[in-house]
C-alpha cells in the first residue's frame, strides 16, 4: 500500500471522526448538564438531514439546505425538550431510555410517512465537487476536506463557547452542581432548553453534511449514535475533551481497521480470506478498542466519577 | 493484655490541600466499646469509610483479626468479621424488615448461589433472622416494608442485620441518632450488654451514652486524634476541653 | 390485591394456549404462528427480565444473545441440510437438525457471550452500562453483516424445521405447544429463582448495593451470574426464533429488537413475574391489529410507550390490577 493512500485514509478517518465529535459533543453535553441518555439524539441527525435535502431540493442552494438543518434540528430538540424530555430528568435511566425509544419510532415513522421510503439524495455544491491536491500531490475531494475544516472550527468554537461565555459558565456550573445554578438565578429550564437545541443543532448539521456523502434515508441516525456511544465510552461522560479525542480515535480506528486489516491478512492468507476475517475483524475493531479502555479506565479516558 | 481485634495504624487519607485522616492509630480490644467523638467536620465519617472498606487510604494499614484488611473490598472485610451499621441507614427498602434481616443472615452463611429453595422457608436463616430482630424489638414490624418504618426503628433495623453476620467486631456510626431519649436509653443498655459478644468501635454524638458506655474515648480533630484515654482522663484533658469550646457539649 | 394480580397472569398466561387452541379449531394456522411468536418473544424477555427487572441491569443489548441463539441455530441445520461437517479437520464434528442439541449449543454459546460482556460492562453502571451493552450488541450486529460464510447480510434459510424427537414440529400446534411448555418451564424456574437466596441477593444489590457489601455478598459477581442466565434464557429463546421463521439474519441482532425486549416488560409490568409476557402478547397483538390500519403502525406503538413510560408506570398488569410495584 502506497503512502498516498495512507493519507488518504487517514483523512478519511479524520473526517469521520469528526463528524461523530458533532453527534458526542451534544450527547455528552446533554449528560453532563441534565443527566440525561438521549437515544433520540440520533433522530436529530436524520432530522437535519432530511431539511436540508427538503431545501436544497426546492432552492438548489446547499447554504440554505445547510442553515435549514440547523434550524430544523435545533427546533425539533427545544420542542421534544419542552413536550417530552424536561419530564425525565427526575426519572431513572430505564425510563429515559424507553420514552427516547419511543421518540425514535414516532420520528422515523414520521419522517418515512412525509417523505416516503426512498432515500433522498444532497448532491455536494458544484464547486466542491471535484478533488483539490493537497502539499505532496494527494488529490482528495474538496467536499471532505471541507468537512473537516468546518468540524474543526466548530469544535473550537464550542471550546470556546463553553470556556468564555456567560451561557458556558452556566453549563460548566450546572455540571459540577444543580442546586449551584438555581442559586446563582439562572433560569435552569430556559439553560436545559437551549443546551439541548444546541445539541440538537450539532447533530442535525452533522446529518446534513454526511447526508451529502452518503443517502439521506430514515434510520440513517441509530449507527450513528451507538458509534457515538462507542466515542463517549471511551472519552468519559460529560467531558467534550474526551468526546474530540474519542471521536477522532473511533473514526481512524474504523476507517483505517477497514483498509488495514485485510491486508495485513493478506500476508499470510489467500487474498479472498483475508478480506473476508479481515473486514470481519474490522468491523468489531472499535468495539474492541472501547474494551480495552473499558479494562483499564472504566470511566473513559477523561471522565471523572 | 490482650491483642486488639481491630487495629489502625498510620492511617492517612487526603482530599486535595484537606487531611481527613491525619496519621491516625486506633485500635479496639475484645469486650471494650472504644467511642470516637469529635466535632462535626472532625473527619469521623471519611475515618469510618476507611476502616469499612469503603475508602483506600493514602496510607496506612487496617488489621482485623491479627490480619491486613487495608486493600479488601467492603464484602471481604464483612466477611473477615466486620459487623457495620450506617449513619444513614442503608437498607432494601422495598423489603420486609424479616427480608433484610434474613439478607444478613444469608451473607453471614455465605452461600448466596442456591438458586431454586425458597429464602424465607431457610428455617435456619429465618431462625437467625428471627433471633436478631427479637434482640432489638423488632419482631412485631417483621412483616412491614422497611421503607414504611419510623428512623428510629431503621437504625435497629441496621443493628439488627449487623447482629446476623455475628461479627468479631462491631463498627456503629451513631446508632443513637434519632431514637430519642426513650430509645437512646435503651439502646445504651443494649450496647452495654453487646460488648461481652464482640467490641464495639462507635461513633457518637450523644454524649451521655458516650460518657456512660465508653471504655475507651478517642477524640479527633481535623484529622487527628488529639487524646486517647478513659472518659475521666478525657474530661480532664485540656486539649479537649479547648477543641470542643464553644459547642454545647456537658462534659 | 395479590390475588387479583395472581388472577391476571393466570388469564394472561393461559390466553395464549387458548388462542391456539381456538385458531386450531377454527383452521387459522397463521394464528397459532401469531401464538407462537408471542410466546418466543415472551420468553427472550423473561431472560432480560431477570437482569432488568430483578438485577436492575438496564441491558440495551440482549439482541447480541438473540442472534447468537439464532445463529447457533442455522449454523448448525445449515450444515446438516448441505451435508457438510461443520468441522472437518483432526476431529469431524457435523451440524444437526435436533433441537435439544441446537438448544444446548445457543444456550452454551449464548452464556459465554454474556460472561464476556458482563464481566466488562459490569464494571461500570448506569449510563455507561446501557451505552456499553447497547455498543457490544451492534458489534455483533456488523460483525455478522460482515462475516460471508453464513450468508452475510441476506442471512440463512433452512428448508425444514429441526426436529424435537416425537413431534411433528412442521404442524404448528404441535411447535407452539413445544414452544409453550419451555415458556411455563422457565418461567416457574424464575419464580422459583426470584424466592431463592440468589433472587434474595440480587434484588436487594439492586435497591441498595452497600447494604448487600455489608453483609459479606459482592453485588459483581450477582449481577454477572444474573445476566449470564439471562443472556442464556434469551439465546434459546433466539433459536426458537429461528426455528419459527426457518431463517436468521443480522436483524436478529439488531438494536431495534433489545429495544423491543425492554419495551415487552415496561409494557407488561416491570418487576413482574408476568410482565414480559403480557408485554409480548401486546406487542404481537398491537403490530396484528395496527399494521392492518396504517403502514406506519411503529408511531402509534411509540406514542403509547410514551404516554406508558411518562403516565403509567405500573405497566399493563400494574395498571389492571390497581397496584404499582416501586422502582427507584
Amino acid at each position: 500500500m502506497t503512502t498516498l493512500l495512507l493519507i488518504e485514509q487517514v483523512l478519511n478517518g479524520l473526517q469521520s471522526g469528526i463528524m461523530l465529535f458533532l453527534m458526542a459533543a451534544g450527547l455528552t453535553l446533554i449528560f453532563g448538564v441534565m443527566g440525561l441518555i438521549n437515544l433520540a439524539h440520533g433522530s436529530l441527525y436524520m432530522v437535519g438531514a432530511f431539511a436540508a435535502a427538503a431545501v436544497a431540493g426546492a432552492t438548489g442552494s446547499f447554504v440554505l439546505a445547510l442553515m435549514a438543518s440547523l434550524i430544523a434540528a435545533a427546533a425539533a430538540g427545544a420542542v421534544i425538550e419542552m413536550v417530552v424530555i424536561r419530564r425525565l430528568y427526575d426519572r431513572d435511566h430505564l425510563d429515559q431510555v424507553l420514552a427516547t425509544f419511543a421518540l425514535i419510532l414516532i420520528f422515523s415513522e414520521g419522517t418515512r410517512w412525509v417523505f416516503g421510503s426512498f432515500p433522498l439524495y444532497l448532491d455536494v455544491p458544484a464547486a466542491l465537487a471535484g478533488p483539490v491536491t493537497l502539499p505532496g500531490g494527494i488529490l482528495y475531494p474538496a467536499y471532505r476536506l471541507l468537512i473537516i475544516v468546518v468540524g474543526l472550527a466548530i469544535a473550537a468554537g464550542l471550546f470556546l463557547l463553553i470556556a468564555r461565555t456567560r451561557i458556558g459558565i452556566q453549563i460548566r456550573a450546572g455540571e459540577s452542581d444543580r442546586e449551584m445554578i438555581g442559586a446563582l438565578g439562572v433560569d435552569i429550564s430556559r439553560l436545559y432548553t437551549i443546551v439541548f437545541a444546541l445539541g440538537a443543532a450539532l447533530a442535525g448539521l452533522a446529518g446534513a453534511l454526511v447526508g451529502a456523502i452518503q443517502s439521506v434515508q430514515v434510520g440513517m441516525g441509530e449507527p450513528v449514535l451507538i458509534l457515538a456511544f462507542v466515542v463517549i465510552v471511551i472519552g468519559g461522560i460529560g467531558s467534550i475533551k474526551g468526546a474530540l479525542v474519542g471521536a477522532l480515535l473511533v473514526g481512524l480506528t474504523d476507517t483505517l481497521g477497514g483498509v488495514l486489516l485485510p491486508l495485513a491478512f493478506g500476508v499470510f492468507m489467500d487474498a479472498s480470506t483475508a478480506t473476508a476475517v479481515g473486514s470481519a475483524l474490522a468491523s468489531m475493531s472499535i468495539y474492541i478498542l472501547m474494551a480495552i479502555v473499558l479494562l483499564y479506565r472504566p470511566t473513559g479516558l477523561f471522565g471523572t466519577v | 493484655m490482650t491483642d486488639p481485634l481491630l487495629h489502625i495504624e498510620g492511617l492517612s487519607k487526603s482530599f486535595g490541600a484537606l487531611k481527613a485522616t491525619d496519621d491516625v492509630t486506633l485500635s479496639l480490644k475484645p469486650g471494650e466499646i472504644h467511642a470516637l467523638i469529635g466535632p462535626n467536620g472532625a473527619g469521623k465519617s471519611t475515618l469510618i469509610k476507611q476502616v469499612a472498606g469503603a475508602l483506600v487510604p493514602d496510607a496506612g494499614t487496617v488489621w482485623l483479626n491479627g490480619r491486613d484488611v487495608t486493600k479488601l473490598p467492603t464484602a471481604a472485610r464483612a466477611r473477615a468479621g466486620l459487623g457495620r451499621t450506617f449513619q444513614i441507614s442503608s437498607l432494601a427498602m422495598e423489603y420486609t424488615v424479616l427480608q433484610n434481616a434474613v439478607l444478613g443472615a444469608l451473607g453471614a452463611r455465605g452461600s448466596v448461589w442456591r438458586f431454586l429453595g425458597n429464602v424465607m422457608r431457610d428455617k435456619a436463616l429465618r431462625g437467625t433472622a428471627e433471633r436478631a430482630l427479637a434482640r432489638v424489638g423488632l419482631m412485631e414490624q417483621a412483616l412491614v416494608r422497611t421503607s414504611e418504618l419510623s428512623h428510629g426503628q431503621r437504625r435497629l433495623l441496621e443493628v439488627a442485620v449487623a447482629l446476623t453476620l455475628e461479627p468479631d467486631v462491631f463498627l456503629m456510626d451513631e446508632p443513637m441518632a434519632g431514637l430519642g431519649a426513650d430509645g437512646s436509653r435503651r439502646m445504651t443498655g443494649f450496647l452495654d450488654d453487646l460488648r461481652s459478644r464482640a467490641p464495639i468501635l462507635l461513633v457518637e454524638h450523644d454524649m451521655d451514652a458516650v460518657f456512660a458506655l465508653a471504655d475507651r474515648i478517642s477524640v479527633l480533630v481535623y484529622g487527628k486524634i488529639i487524646a486517647t484515654g478513659t472518659a475521666d482522663e478525657i474530661r480532664a484533658n485540656p486539649e479537649v476541653r479547648s477543641a470542643y469550646l464553644g459547642e454545647e457539649i456537658v462534659i | 390485591m395479590i390475588r387479583r394480580e395472581g388472577i391476571i397472569n393466570t388469564l394472561i398466561f393461559l390466553s395464549l394456549p387458548a388462542v391456539a387452541g381456538a385458531a386450531l379449531l377454527l383452521d387459522e394456522p397463521f394464528t397459532i404462528t401469531l401464538a407462537t411468536r408471542a410466546a418466543i418473544l415472551a420468553l427472550a424477555a423473561v431472560g432480560l427480565n431477570l437482569a432488568l427487572g430483578l438485577g436492575g441491569l438496564v441491558s440495551l443489548g440482549h439482541a447480541a444473545f438473540f442472534g447468537i441463539g439464532g445463529y447457533a441455530m442455522g449454523i448448525l441445520a445449515s450444515h446438516a441440510q448441505s451435508y457438510v461437517p461443520l468441522i472437518d479437520t483432526w476431529i469431524v464434528i457435523e451440524g444437526t437438525k435436533s433441537m435439544p442439541v441446537i438448544w444446548l449449543v445457543a444456550v452454551i454459546a449464548s452464556a459465554f457471550a454474556a460472561l464476556a460482556i458482563g464481566a466488562l460492562s459490569l464494571r461500570t453502571s448506569g449510563v455507561y452500562f446501557i451505552m456499553i451493552t447497547l455498543a457490544f450488541g451492534q458489534m455483533f450486529y456488523y460483525f455478522a453483516i460482515s462475516w460471508p460464510a453464513y450468508g452475510g447480510e441476506d442471512g440463512l434459510s433452512i428448508y425444514v424445521r429441526n426436529d424435537f424427537p416425537g413431534l411433528n414440529t412442521l404442524v404448528p400446534i404441535q411447535f407452539f405447544g413445544l414452544v409453550f411448555t419451555i415458556l411455563a418451564l422457565v418461567l416457574w424456574a424464575m419464580g422459583r429463582l426470584a424466592a431463592s437466596p440468589f433472587g434474595l441477593a440480587l434484588n436487594a444489590a439492586r435497591q441498595n448495593a452497600e447494604r448487600v457489601e455489608t453483609v459479606g455478598l459482592t453485588p459483581f459477581r450477582l449481577r454477572l451470574v444474573a445476566f449470564v442466565i439471562s443472556g442464556a434464557i434469551t439465546g434459546l429463546a433466539g433459536a426458537l426464533f429461528a426455528d419459527l421463521n426457518r431463517f436468521v439474519s443480522p436483524s436478529m441482532f439488531s438494536w431495534q429488537m433489545s429495544g423491543e425486549f425492554i419495551v415487552f416488560i415496561v409494557l407488561g409490568g416491570i418487576g413482574r413475574l408476568f410482565g414480559p409476557v403480557a408485554g409480548a402478547c401486546l406487542f404481537v397483538v398491537l403490530e396484528h391489529m395496527l399494521s392492518g390500519v396504517s403502514e406506519f403502525w411503529l408511531i402509534y406503538v411509540g406514542a403509547i410507550l410514551l404516554l406508558v413510560v411518562l403516565f403509567a408506570r405500573g405497566g399493563l398488569i400494574g395498571t389492571l390490577a390497581g397496584r404499582a410495584v416501586a422502582h427507584d
